[in-house]
């Protein structure tokens, strides 16, 4: 029987590197091939209302116990590396560092009450906090991610040395202060918990582990002691890192047991065996919300120094040849409207899927998503268009929401839903304030929404101005994004509550 | 009459030019000067007898330094490195202006040549009043001219870049300010030693000012010539070399040649002419035979070369120094290649950043530059049913963000126009921003 506990190993740490590389990836070529990872998560699949991946996932822990957690669950596998390497410190005394604890029934159940009762009312950013998938998304894109770029751009530096297209850089740019400081927070409490005590976290915290626990207490297939083989040496209980092995009463709380199979293995005399047992029970979680304005702010993290963006317009006369014109970073609008992508149906539709893990933020090439720093939607993204925005051709946040909070999309049908509409301030636009001809707004629009317009009708030789046809405005921000006014755009988009769908 | 009818006309009348023979061929075309293997090819200039390098040193293409601010400075070491081996190489031409390298030019110029005697080189600098035109704005920048060259008298002294926008703009810039009345009195009390003007722009206009010779008695013109420009400039905004160059000639106006290699364009070309140019004769660079091309004709007093590192300025130092004229039967063959080069969609931008900075913000040459490199190196994409279509996708995006900063990028043109009048090549800058920026969406959509 000591193959189990290799399988699980190899398992968990194929889907921990794939769902991490998921993350990471920004060239949108692992998404095809690793998105199912995100959409087998079970929080996700709840707020999907995914009914046929939560059955999946029931049985499937009603018949081998709480593997989800060992195999399948990214912040549970990252906690036993970190666990792992603690033991790592002094092979025998660490490793085996761990001891029987009574089950924190106040914590745990307090906690997935609360949580039902945030989903229920839509309090986001708790659910956020502690739903373990989203939350090691954020570790990822928030701490993990930057790191990754920096070596990429690194490689970009040198590929443009060789003639080489293999690698381009990314921006890299904190997208939300907040996010970060939780993300930061949730890793350190993390490494300190696993460090210490091995799957505190999973056993006493997370909501999803508590939701297994009903279902795995009955599991068919379970660890179990046989007293007769038993020499009450311990060893299996203090390498046991969910701490719920109490060999005193030759008894495993299978509410906690994440079946690692490491019990098996340290046991010298076979006296643990995982095998056929029974029980039986069922239970979930759903979902609706609220949602209202979030005016974010931001700041750029290039190449890792922080820059803050700033003051006026200026377009400069030209005395001598060559040099540039400064060109101002953009801020955001505000925007009677929040924006949320293509496929979101609507505000409210969005955020009661939403679990802000932050893998639509992560794929999104065109720096348009980030994660909201208001606190009704803490870390939920939104879209915003000063540094790019929303493609024709691109629809990767769509593809990979496991949440259905994004529902799939094609380019085609991208073009036929209206997630807001453009706006213009006629005292920012260039063609008023600069007194120059434009347009730039209406060529590129994708939709041919934005009409230029005589701003004297009369008189044939007047500049013409914008002017949107709000019909026919889809939101994708490409006009407020490529306006010349800087740092406020003169045309922007705000976002609609409910997304008109024309496609037929 | 054509050109080899004229090459043979001009033949009898210059100097030195033993040229055509009944089969059209150029034996051997040089002016008075003094013609020994391995040194710097000199050209008399027949008005005043000043012998001038056929190489001159053009002071628009130094090498730049990137402040951590953003901003750039001359790399003045290099310059005077520069500098020091063109002198010592005969070269003794050297034009700036006030407006080059961000207004640096002319500074860093005086500092590098204030290091000689200052009669054993001719300094060339401009009136490059195109914004402010004012008689105070203009003679300020008179006279800091001198100050920045560290000198009291200017060997050639150039009414800036003019011909655009026709006599309604020279007489805006030159006269109506009475800068062209201060300017023949500077010439008379001899703080000018010459006085002329370079050209770009239409044939009408080129006529124009010629016609004022009689009235302002130019001492030179500096005009826009090599290979391609020779029967391929663009009308009606710019004029082909060939009329130019004839209608000086046959006043014996001594010339001043800009653009003979186009700013590289005629050294770093598309596969097809540079391989059959490569073919015609293994050993030669391709740059060589532009230089050869401006250096055959007689009447030409200096052609500039915008060098910016010691092995651009080595070869061509090379090619002037062991100079072979071209003979009729090669200019031929560069005509043919002329007609080549002008089947390519490239846009005739010779990156001398006049344009800039574009108010807002585009890095209009660096775009332009981009494309050109893309077109020669046959990297543009037909259609995205093409088998390659991925590769040269990839290849022009990320090497098109790498070149140029996204809020830079051609789809922020706003089509103000502001930059058109500056550009001596007349390009019609919004225009071919667009269609440059029409394809890069096309690339980013998969819908070319």
């Amino acid at each position: 029987m000591k193959l189990l506990p290799k399988i699980r190993r190899v398992l968990a740490v194929l889907v921990l590197l794939a769902v991490t590389l998921l993350f990471l990836d920004f060239t949108g070529a692992l998404r095809h091939w690793l998105g199912w990872l995100a959409k087998i998560q079970f929080l996700p699949a709840v707020l999907a209302l995914n009914l046929v991946i939560v059955a999946v996932l029931v049985l499937f822990t009603l018949v081998l116990g709480r593997s989800y957690c060992s195999i399948i669950c990214p912040l549970g596998i990252f906690q036993d590396g970190v666990s792992w390497l603690s033991g790592q410190r002094d092979k025998r005394r660490k490793r085996l560092r761990f001891s029987y604890k009574k089950e924190i029934k106040w914590l745990r159940y307090g906690v997935l009450a609360l949580f039902v009762v945030a989903i229920i009312l839509g309090i986001n950013a708790f659910v956020a906090i502690l739903a373990p998938y989203s939350a090691y998304g954020r570790i990822v894109t928030n701490l993990f991610q930057p790191v990754y770029r920096w070596g990429n751009n690194l490689l970009a530096t040198i590929a443009a040395n060789h003639e080489s297209y293999a690698f381009f850089t990314k921006d890299v740019w904190l997208k939300s202060l907040p996010t970060f400081i939780i993300a930061a927070v949730t890793f350190v409490i993390l490494v300190i918990l696993a460090w210490k005590g091995g799957r505190t976290y999973c056993n006493s915290v997370c909501p999803v582990g508590t939701t297994l626990s009903f279902f795995s207490r009955f599991a068919m297939f379970r660890p179990v002691i046989d007293s007769d083989k038993c020499k009450n040496c311990h060893i299996c209980e203090r390498g046991c890192k969910a701490s719920c092995i109490n060999i005193a009463e030759h008894k495993i709380d299978y509410s906690r047991c994440v079946d690692c199979f490491n019990c098996l293995e340290n046991c010298k005399f076979n006296a643990l065996e995982y095998k056929f047992a029974w029980g039986g029970k069922a239970k979930g979680a759903s979902a609706p919300a609220v949602n209202p304005e979030d005016p974010g702010r931001r700041a750029f993290l290039a190449s890792g120094a922080l820059l803050a963006t700033a003051l006026t317009v200026e377009a400069q006369e030209k005395k001598v040849d060559g040099g540039f014109a400064t060109v101002l970073g953009k801020k955001e609008p505000e925007r009677t409207g929040r924006l949320v992508p293509f496929g979101a149906k609507g505000v409210k539709n969005f955020y009661d899927h939403c679990t802000a893990c932050g893998l639509c933020i992560s794929q999104c090439p065109n720096q348009v998503l980030r994660p909201s720093s208001d606190l009704m939607h803490l870390m939920q993204p939104y879209m915003s268009f000063e540094d790019g925005y929303c493609r024709p051709e691109c629809t990767a946040c769509s593809q990979v929401c496991p949440a259905g909070a994004i529902l799939p999309l094609t380019p085609e049908e991208k073009t036929q839903i209206h997630v807001g509409a453009a706006t213009v301030d006629y005292d920012l636009c260039i063609v008023n304030a600069d007194g120059v001809s434009c347009g730039n707004c209406s060529r590129h629009c994708p939709v041919f929404a934005i009409h230029m317009v005589k701003k004297d009708p009369d008189d044939p030789d007047s500049l013409s101005i914008p002017a949107v046809d709000t019909e026919i405005c889809i939101g994708c921000g490409a006009c407020e994004n490529l306006c010349p006014a800087r740092p406020y755009s003169a045309i922007h988009v705000n976002g609609r509550e409910v997304h008109i769908d024309n496609r037929r | 009459m054509d050109r080899r009818q004229f090459l043979k006309t001009s033949a009898a009348g210059a100097a030195a030019v033993a040229a055509a023979s009944a089969t059209g061929k150029i034996v051997k075309a040089q002016t008075s000067q003094e013609d020994k293997p391995g040194e710097m090819l000199l050209r008399t200039n027949s008005r005043n007898g000043d012998k001038v390098s056929l190489l001159g040193y053009g002071c628009m293409r130094w090498p730049m330094i990137k402040d951590p601010d953003g901003t750039q400075h001359i790399d003045q070491d290099t310059v005077n490195e520069l500098v020091d081996y063109a002198y010592n190489h005969g070269v003794n031409y050297f034009d700036t202006a006030p407006t080059y390298l961000q207004g640096q030019s002319e500074k860093a110029a005086g500092i590098a040549l204030s290091r000689y005697p200052r009669n054993t080189y001719f300094a060339a600098t401009k009136l490059s009043n195109f914004n402010s035109r004012s008689e105070r704005e203009s003679k300020q920048m008179y006279h800091r001219s001198f100050e920045n060259l560290r000198t009291d008298y200017i060997d050639y002294y150039l009414l800036h870049s003019i011909g655009s926008g026709g006599y309604p703009v020279f007489k805006d810039r030159y006269e109506d300010n009475h800068m062209m009345e201060f300017l023949l009195k500077e010439r008379e009390a001899g703080r000018i030693r010459n006085l002329g003007f370079s050209f770009h722009g239409s044939q009408d206009a080129f006529d124009t000012l010629i016609e004022l010779d009689s009235k302002y008695h130019w001492d030179f013109v500096q005009i826009e010539m090599n290979y391609l420009d020779w029967r391929h400039a663009k009308a009606p905004r710019n004029t082909n070399a060939e009329y130019l160059y004839e209608q000086l000639y046959k006043r014996n106006l001594p010339m001043v040649l800009m653009e003979p290699l186009l700013g590289g364009r005629l050294a770093r070309m598309a596969e097809g002419p540079a391989h059959k140019l490569l073919e015609r004769d293994p050993e030669r660079t391709i740059a060589s035979w532009a230089f050869r091309f401006v250096g055959t004709y007689p009447g030409v007093l200096s052609a500039l070369s915008g060098m910016t590192n010691m092995d651009v300025l080595k070869e061509n130092v090379n090619t002037f120094s062991n100079f072979e004229p071209l003979t009729q039967e090669e200019i031929d063959f560069l005509m043919e290649i002329a007609i080549l080069l002008d089947s390519y969609p490239t846009v005739p931008c010779n990156d001398c950043k006049y344009c800039m900075p574009c108010p807002y913000g585009i890095d209009i040459p660096g775009i332009f530059v981009h494309y050109n490199e893309m077109v020669n190196t046959g990297q543009i994409a037909i259609s995205s049913e093409q088998k390659e279509f991925a590769r040269l996708r990839r290849k022009y995006l990320v090497s098109y963000d790498r070149a140029i900063e996204t809020v830079r990028q051609a789809d922020h043109c706003v089509h103000c126009h502001k930059c058109e009048e500056h550009c001596p090549q007349s390009i019609r800058i919004p225009q071919e921003i667009e269609r440059i920026g029409n394809y890069v969406e096309k690339l980013r959509r998969g819908t070319l």
